[in-house]
């Protein structure tokens, strides 16, 4: 009796494994897409945009199969979705973390064949590169929206790591509040962590106590700070995605990422055959100009005044006149980072380290 | 004003933890260590978050929240009271599933709306200079935490009740041998505790962060545990333990806020330093308080 319950089980396996490698045989391979988010897709921040990115691709491309992995921490647990992705036929990998980069080329060093392409990187190989968008742009018009609106000249920035791309985008923002508002000074606060809620709540309820009056935040998941803004009867500019909903009274505007097109475009250049020697195959950086970096809408808190000028330096910064970093900039010390009349280029940005003056917070050394 | 500024974030970052901290107090102090805590705190804000954003109400969330915790705690009861199982590896075992079960579940309720648990600063008190903004100016669970601990105190050191509590806690078969249940004790005490907990965890969501996210609680349901120690299971110092941990979190923000020249990585550490520090400094003459039982969980009875 026992044996005959194996022997049958036995059959009933084989039969379920011919089947799957029927199936896999017969199924011509579809192109096959895979997108590893840090966060959860519903962030309200970072990995929403990028997630909104690769619903783009999807539907540029019915026929491919995209592949969708949510927090994925950036350790070797990356490496292991990236493989258990190319297991599963990708071909194309989009690591959208900062930190998936070194998981990524190991993976990518054992897999020559697939093509990945991470966002926010400084490192590339043979079968790797990376693209980010110069979102320090806006952040200048940002900049100046908060320093318009503000009334006691305080503004507060809740920021995860210190790292070249939140630096740009505190100095920019910085930058921005000056070039109208003279007195405007960023407070700086660097939580430690991408997206922990209850650090978020603390360090903006602490920018509030120290008296800013506008918040912004360099943070992936961004509701907390936007509401907490809010609540606290200040004004918040947002980051990443609109998340005006959450400030009805106080929402000014924001910066954020329209990664749809450019995606797209990249898979469109990998599938023609043409990834190497292609500008995506190196450091690639798009911004305003090229439609990756948007102004989010208008919030209650804008004024007409706010929106003329918001709008103006947009269409500035798309024709290429207005250029965030022109020299001179200084560093808190007063030390001149950016000489008069330079315009530094989007790579040579990337090697930032340093706050701009009317900063005030430390860069842990 | 710089401490005003700290104080009233240690209260407003502390609250959390307070709840799960004197929660632990009765389930310790009936001789059941739940590490689970964290896990109850982790299921409490999710239930509270996903059935606040269902019903528009907080207050069904808070109650949820309670609910699920008073499940959790019956199941690590279940294991640790009724099966004999080791109760730390139990209380992990539990965390790790809370924390998988509820990331699996949560992923639709990220940055969701929902009707927060705003502050109602209490007419008169919130005007006092110092102490009112301190103290009198948070929501209503907040308010609940401040009386829960001189409430709890109460209920220990003065009511029957109590007594039978803290019996059970030194020798199960003394309380045994004067009538009453172990079991029954630590089933109704562990459970009271995983539902603290998960009112914490309500509280942290609804009225602090305002927002679900995987592993929100990031270890707060842990310094819960690890205060209770250093409070030498007394509900008052477990509240003033809370507000140490709070305003450690406070201190280091309120100090980046102001410019000061420190690492803010190495600011980051002082909520666990603090906490290690004080547990080090309080740790020899504490042993001798611990409940019988629970000297029993470390293999350290009678020594």
């Amino acid at each position: 009796m026992k044996r005959r319950v194996i022997w049958v089980s036995l059959v009933l396996v084989s039969l379920v494994l011919a089947a799957g490698f029927a199936g896999s045989v017969h199924g011509a391979t579809p192109l096959t897409i895979g997108f590893l988010y840090v966060g959860p897709k519903n962030d309200y921040g970072y990995n929403q945009a990028a997630y909104q990115g690769s619903l783009a691709v999807e539907k540029a491309f019915p026929n491919a199969k995209v592949l969708q992995a949510e927090n994925v921490p950036e350790t070797s647990e990356a490496e292991r979705v990236m493989e258990r992705m190319i297991d599963d036929g990708a071909s194309i990998i989009f690591p959208t973390s900062f930190g998936h980069l070194d998981p990524a080329l190991n993976v990518a060093e054992r897999h020559p064949d697939v093509i990945f392409l991470h966002q926010g990187g400084l490192k590339t190989a043979e079968n790797l590169g990376t693209y980010f968008g110069t979102i320090y742009e806006t952040q200048y018009a940002v900049g100046q929206a908060a320093g318009m609106a503000t009334k006691k000249n305080k503004l507060g920035y809740v920021v995860a790591f210190p790292i070249a791309q939140t630096l740009l985008n505190i100095n920019a923002f910085e930058l921005g509040a000056q070039s109208v508002n003279p007195k405007a000074k960023t407070i700086v606060v660097f939580t430690g962590s991408w997206c922990d809620p209850a650090k978020q709540a603390e360090a903006a309820n602490s920018l509030v106590d120290q008296g800013a009056d506008v918040l912004t935040q360099h943070q992936d998941c961004t509701k907390t700070i936007v509401q907490t803004a809010e609540r606290r009867h200040v004004l918040s500019a947002g980051y990443h995605v609109d998340a005006s909903k959450f400030a009805p009274k106080g929402w000014l505007t924001g910066s954020v990422w329209n990664w749809g097109p450019l995606f797209v475009k990249m898979v469109k250049t990998v599938e023609a055959g043409k990834f190497h020697g292609s500008p995506y195959s190196h450091r690639y950086r798009a911004g305003v100009k090229e439609g990756v970096i948007q102004l989010a809408p208008f919030g209650a808190a804008a004024t007409p005044a706010i929106r003329k000028k918001v709008t103006a330096t947009y269409n500035g910064l798309k024709s290429g006149k207005i250029k965030p970093f022109t020299g001179p900039v200084k560093d808190q010390s007063g030390k001149v980072e950016i000489p008069a009349g330079k315009t530094p280029t989007a790579t040579e940005l990337e090697d930032t380290d340093y706050l701009v003056q009317g900063v005030t917070g430390k860069i842990p050394g | 004003m710089f401490v005003e500024d700290v104080l009233i974030g240690a209260v407003r970052s502390g609250t959390a933890v307070l709840f799960a901290a004197e929660g632990e107090v009765i389930s310790e102090r009936s001789g059941v260590i739940n590490l689970g805590t964290e896990g109850c705190m982790l299921t409490g804000a999710l239930a509270a978050f996903a059935t606040a954003s269902w019903s528009g109400s907080p207050w069904v969330g808070v109650a949820a929240a309670a609910g699920v915790g008073v499940l959790m705690g019956a199941l690590h009861a279940f294991f640790v009271v009724t099966r004999r199982a080791n109760q730390l590896a139990t209380g992990l075992a539990i965390t790790f599933l809370a924390l998988g079960v509820t990331a699996a579940l949560g992923s639709d309720y990220v940055a969701v709306e929902v009707n927060p648990l705003n502050p109602v600063p209490i007419p008169l008190l919130s005007d006092l200079p110092f102490v009112g903004p301190v103290l009198f100016n948070h929501d209503v669970l907040t308010y609940c935490g401040l009386a829960l601990g001189p409430l709890l105190w109460v209920l220990l050191n003065y009511t029957r009740w109590g007594l039978v509590l803290r019996a059970t806690g030194e020798s199960g078969a003394v309380a045994f041998a004067y009538g009453h249940s172990p079991s029954r004790v630590r089933y109704l005490a562990v459970m009271a505790g995983g539902a603290l907990a998960a009112v914490g965890g309500a509280q942290l969501v609804l009225a602090y962060t305002l927002n679900w996210v995987e592993n929100v609680t990031v270890g707060r349901g842990f310094v819960a545990v690890a205060l209770v120690i250093f409070a030498a299971w007394n509900p008052l110092k477990a509240t003033a333990g809370a507000f140490v941990y709070g305003g450690a979190v406070s201190l280091q923000l309120q100090l980046q806020a102001r410019g000061v020249d420190i690492s803010p990585f190495l600011l980051n550490m002082t909520p666990y330093i603090l906490t290690l520090a004080i547990l080090v400094a309080a740790t020899r003459g504490r042993a001798q308080r611990a409940p019988d039982e629970i000297r029993a969980v470390f293999g350290t009875a009678g020594a």
